[in-house]
């Protein structure tokens, strides 16, 4: 039963060269996204292992942590850079928002399994339901993401002061406030470039992602899959969604932790 | 929107409550480990091990997702190679860019 109904319907009249099979079991649509996704992954490693090997290329800071002070001549300890929150000014809170933030994505990962349990039942209501509940989930964790990276391209009150060479090729040294892609205030300047490029693609697959989902919430919503008669959509938008988050579980590591 | 007026013509099996509880499962699980990381990023001294550990968590975690989220396990096994071998590729970026990384390190230190 649930393989007839998540299955996309083939004329048995295509016979088997003419599409009628589906290779692997698995049908064109799903296929394809699993393809993709390699694809994905493969752009995104190659993003992580470079963090990696630049990382490697400077030494770490080893002084005690209540100390420390920005310097490009050092990588970050990340929870001294990634340790404020929203509304709380001034608050010494080490990765505690990029762990709500953590939370809140994998959360959502949870209801968009939820929602693909049920379009394989056919449930509507209930896809529509945790659909939404994705929705919401992955739109919170865009928010957080905007204020993360306000916070660090304006940086703290203090700043650090820096000598390093500006953009007219001019070798200055002055207190630096923020990051931006010449020069930040944490670490050497590929730390903060890396951060942009990386969190950046992530944050921009998770847009895509969240539009996909509104979509596909909206069809749901107006039975485009039930008289199509079959909930395949929300499955392989849900492998893409899961591929976010599977993402971000090595982005949270790589930046956060390390 | 009136629900009633484009009512699905799909027969709706009910609930079946072991799947969801074993996504709720999986899901805590995901919990247990992130909250396990950062413990450990609080408590235990930097260094090779605490990094090996995170990686080792990080690889279980991206595990569970696969398998029980992405049900790449339920697939059959020629698809699930097809995802998983070419990975092999990875491994050797690692070590060509950590090695790469570690000179450039030597030579500018």
């Amino acid at each position: 039963m649930s393989a007839q109904s998540t299955a996309i319907g083939v004329s048995s009249k295509r016979g088997v060269w003419g599409g009628g099979n589906e290779p692997l079991k698995a049908s064109y649509g799903k296929l394809m996204m699993w393809f993709f996704l390699l694809s994905d992954i493969f752009t995104f490693a190659a993003f992580l292992i470079t963090y990696l090997a630049t990382r490697v290329t400077y030494p770490a800071y080893a002084g005690p942590a209540d100390s420390f002070v920005g310097s490009n001549q050092y990588w970050p300890i990340p929870e001294l850079v990634f340790e404020a929150v929203p509304f709380l000014h001034g608050f010494h809170a080490p990765l505690v928002f990029v762990g709500i933030m953590t939370f809140i994505l994998i959360s959502s990962s949870v209801t968009m399994v939820l929602a693909v349990e049920a379009g394989h039942r056919n449930d509507r209501n209930d896809v529509v339901k945790w659909m939404l509940w994705t929705i919401v989930g992955g739109a919170t964790f865009l928010g957080c993401q905007a204020w993360e990276w306000n916070h660090f391209i304006h940086g703290t009150e203090a700043g650090s002061v820096l000598t390093y060479i500006n953009s007219l090729n001019q070798e200055v040294t002055e207190t630096v406030f923020g990051a931006n892609l010449m020069v930040n205030e944490y670490g050497p300047a590929t730390f903060a470039q890396l951060f942009f490029f990386i969190t950046g693609f992530h944050g921009f697959h998770v847009t895509i992602g969240v539009v996909l989902l509104f979509l596909c919430f909206y069809q749901a919503a107006v039975g485009v899959y039930d008289k199509r008669g079959h909930y395949e959509m929300v499955e392989k938008i849900g492998l893409y969604w899961h591929f976010v988050d599977l993402v971000w579980v090595f982005v949270f590591t790589l930046f956060y932790l390390i | 929107m009136d629900i009633q007026q484009n009512k699905s013509t799909l027969e709706v099996t009910p609930r079946n409550d072991k799947k969801i509880k074993k996504i709720w499962k999986t899901a805590g699980i995901l919990l247990a480990l992130t909250i396990a990381e950062f413990i450990m990023a609080f408590t235990m001294d930097r260094g090779i091990l605490l990094y090996a550990l995170f990686i080792a968590l990080t690889i279980w975690k991206a595990k569970y997702i696969m398998m029980e989220f992405m049900h790449l396990g339920d697939e059959v096994k020629p698809l699930f190679y097809s995802i998983i071998v070419p990975l092999i590729f990875l491994v050797w970026l690692l070590i060509a860019l950590a090695k790469e990384g570690s000179d450039i390190f030597n030579m500018r230190w």
